[in-house]
């Protein structure tokens, strides 16, 4: 199959490994993979904050960039929920039939990587080897609007070498919620304890999940209280060999 | 919390006032087991429902058709309960209510006096309109009778719930509250004991006393029934019965969101409001009454008055995207599952109504001119949906909110002043082009240069970060950018194949 891949503004900055693990899992599965290079952000931070009017040209620049894809995936679930959740409330806001019609035709191509491994190729075992105690972070997004339900995990629980423990209260947000980490920083704080807490109890040595931006807050608490638990996105993990 | 009143026109900023509760760990303690106890409950109850998602879906189809009639329903209901020998009066906004509500207390008194006492059940209506405040102007005391509110009441506290107001509370402080507040002639409550049957055995006497004494009673309503013109108040404790029963005066004060078409409609309603709000099957006590006993042998007020209240309900209505706010039937699910409640309790959100549906409600009933920064008052988690007995999407509503507060802050001149609104603008600009993308990258990384100390392992970290960014290092590093993009990683890469393809081709 060939793979558009969107990679998301802060996975490009930041993340670049993500990226790369997301190509090597998928070209080792046979799949080729392309960057259509025009592309930016899918609108999330503009559109949840309130900058709406600011969020919708990020629709159609989507929609040119990707519009000769075969399957578009995407190592986030925050982005990939915003973009089903959110692309046909913009379309009609635009008020352009073309731009309705091109979403619609679009979204069912989009998919969150995990969730185009378990779902669309219908795979757990792709082949990776991972020797590390791990525990696994349900984004809320991932949970609640992409309904990944135990995708993420039964990838994991394939992986050879792995020793995947759960955490508790799996579906507690850890209080990233984009710009809320800023505007409201000590309940941000409070909630992120919580998690980090959670963490430290499963004893395990990295933090996986589906999506970077909840990894690089638990990961950020991780590192000022020098726990030495490492966040990985579950790409990296996927990607690994022996 | 002094007793003036939560009003979000005076209340701080939620930041602000979270920023103090957060560090008031007794309170959060006590919020913590107390939605946990509920959640807990909750989610057992609503297990052992096969058909709980057609039932939610039910409510909501109930609530939306009734929005879109309104106009319909209300005057049905007045027709109605007129009809039965109840009095209707519509007020306006507050201030109405509360003149309307006074005035009828000082009708109710035997040969013309007005009474100085009245009882009350629990009623977030009448907490929405500080209802008590301007009876306790008018010389006329409220007592509370529900045993939260009596607990907020003798406390000079405010309530944190919706469902269960002193929440905040645990069992030793309101032991301590009871002591020192409870008189009554004949009672001593100052060697109270500790345990639940010894606080309830001193609320009841404490309480039973008022029942008995007071003749006129004001309550809220958890539903109007159009069709019979009758009005449902469901409760745990029995007061509601008795402020119910006993007095000769009742004068309920309903939201207009509160009507419901048919009476049929709650056996809908009243399986999903126990089990949402408090996780029981079913209320102790479901109260529907219609009009009153004519006849001098029958119980009951022998004077039934409904106040259907607007106070920018109408305007909530008008509003496309909002409007599913008004379909709330108040149980509190989305308080007790929202992790941002959990840490802050009821108070940090200025208004009687707290939690992610006070987060959307209070700015709208302020029409928004007051408690703007309640819309971000969540991570958008999604927990308050996923429990909402009536699907309300609570967070596609605060997103819709956030838009109408980035607008007033955009407004005219104001955009000039607003770091974040001129931020968030300019990083707009900076997606709509790949190329001014890829040079803010770069940008960044020599901007946050200064910052950068690395650690043990070569990596590079950010430890503190200037102005509005100083939240997020308050407890968190940030790693450093890398040095190569994906994007550019991908290039070169394919750089490097096509240069392999021309050299094998060769």
């Amino acid at each position: 199959m060939r793979v558009s891949l969107f990679i998301t503004c802060y996975n490009d900055t930041l993340f670049p490994e993500t990226g790369k693990a997301v190509v090597k899992v998928l070209e080792r599965l046979g799949h080729t993979v392309d960057f259509p290079a025009g592309q930016t952000c899918c609108g999330q931070m503009h559109w949840n904050t309130g900058y709406q009017e600011e969020a919708l040209p990020l629709l159609p620049r989507f929609l040119k960039q990707f519009k000769d894809s075969e399957v578009i995936v995407s190592p986030s679930t925050s982005c990939v929920a915003m973009m089903k959740d959110h692309y046909p409330i913009m379309a009609e806001r635009m008020k352009d039939p073309k731009i309705t019609a091109e979403v619609a035709a679009i979204l069912p191509k989009v998919w969150e990587f995990s969730q185009f491994l378990t779902q669309k190729l219908g795979l757990e075992d792709v082949g990776a080897y991972y020797p590390h105690r791990v525990t696994y972070h349900a984004s809320c997004h991932g949970l609640r609007s992409m309904k990944l339900g135990d995708g993420p995990q039964r990838l994991l629980r394939a992986v050879r070498g792995i020793d995947l423990v759960e955490i508790e209260n799996l579906e507690q947000c850890c209080g990233f919620g984009g710009t809320f980490a800023i505007k409201n920083a000590e309940v941000s704080s409070a909630m992120l304890a919580e998690k980090v807490r959670g963490v430290l109890n499963t004893r395990a040595e990295v933090v996986t999940g589906c999506d970077n931006s909840c990894l690089m807050h638990i990961g950020g608490a991780l590192h000022r209280q020098r726990t030495g638990v490492r966040p990985v996105h579950l790409a990296e993990i996927l990607a690994g060999e022996e | 919390m002094s007793g003036a009143g939560l009003d979000p026109r005076t209340a701080p900023k939620f930041q602000v006032a979270a920023r103090a509760l957060v560090g008031d760990s007794q309170m959060r303690k006590n919020v913590r087991h107390a939605t946990k106890v509920i959640q807990t409950k909750r989610a057992r109850v609503v297990a052992e429902m096969p058909d709980w998602e057609e039932l939610r879906e039910a409510g909501k189809e109930i609530r939306q058709h009734t929005m879109r009639h309104l106009d319909f329903y209300l005057e049905q209901f007045e027709r109605n309960c007129t009809a039965a020998g109840g009095h209707v009066h519509w007020a306006r906004n507050a201030e109405e209510a509360r003149q309307i509500v006074v005035g009828l207390v000082k009708a109710s008194g035997a040969d013309g006096k007005s009474p100085s006492e009245v009882i009350k059940i629990k009623s977030m209506t009448t907490e929405e309109i500080q209802l008590n405040k301007a009876l306790e102007a008018a010389g006329i005391h409220a007592h509370e009778t529900d045993l939260a509110e009596l607990i907020i009441q003798l406390g000079h506290d405010q309530p944190s719930h919706i469902v269960v107001p002193a929440l905040h509370k645990n069992r030793a402080q309101i032991r301590e509250i009871f002591q020192r507040e409870m008189h009554l002639p004949g009672s001593d409550f100052s060697n109270l004991g500790g345990t639940p049957q010894d606080l309830a055995d001193a609320a009841r006497r404490f309480l039973r006393e008022k029942f008995l004494r007071v003749k006129t009673a004001v309550s809220g309503a958890n539903f109007l029934v159009a069709e019979t013109g009758g009005v449902c108040i469901v409760e745990s404790e029995g007061n509601g019965r008795m402020c119910l029963t006993l007095p000769e005066t009742l004068i309920s004060v309903a939201g207009i969101d509160k009507v419901v078409p048919r009476f049929q409609d709650l056996e809908v309603m009243l399986q999903l409001l126990p089990r949402s709000a408090t996780g029981e099957r079913m209320n102790p006590y479901n109260s529907i009454w219609t009009g009153v006993d004519k006849t001098a042998a029958g119980d009951g007020p022998r004077t039934f008055h409904v106040v259907l209240m607007d106070n920018a309900r109408t305007e909530i209505l008008a509003d496309k995207e909002a409007r599913q706010t008004l379909h709330c039937i108040r149980c509190g699910a989305c308080l007790n599952s929202c992790p941002v409640y959990q840490q802050t309790g009821g108070h940090a959100y200025g208004s009687v109504y707290a939690g992610p549906i006070g987060a959307i409600l209070t700015p709208q009933l302020m029409e928004m001119h007051h408690a703007q920064s309640l819309p971000y008052a969540s991570s958008l988690c999604g927990a308050c949906y996923e429990v909402c007995p009536v699907k309300i999407n609570i967070p596609e509503v605060l997103i819709h909110l956030r838009n109408r507060v980035v607008k007033q802050q955009s407004a005219g001149l104001n955009l000039l002043v607003n770091p974040e609104v001129m931020a968030l603008k300019a990083v707009a600009m900076v997606f709509r082009s790949e190329g001014v993308f890829r040079a803010s990258q770069k940008l960044g990384r020599l901007a946050e240069l200064p910052l950068s100390r690395k650690d043990g392992q070569g990596v590079g970290w950010i430890e503190w970060m200037p102005g509005m960014l100083g939240g997020w290092s308050q407890v968190r590093d940030l790693r450093v950018m890398p040095k190569q993009t994906f994007r550019q990683w991908f290039e070169q890469r394919e750089k490097a194949r096509a240069k392999k393809a021309a050299s094998d081709g060769n």
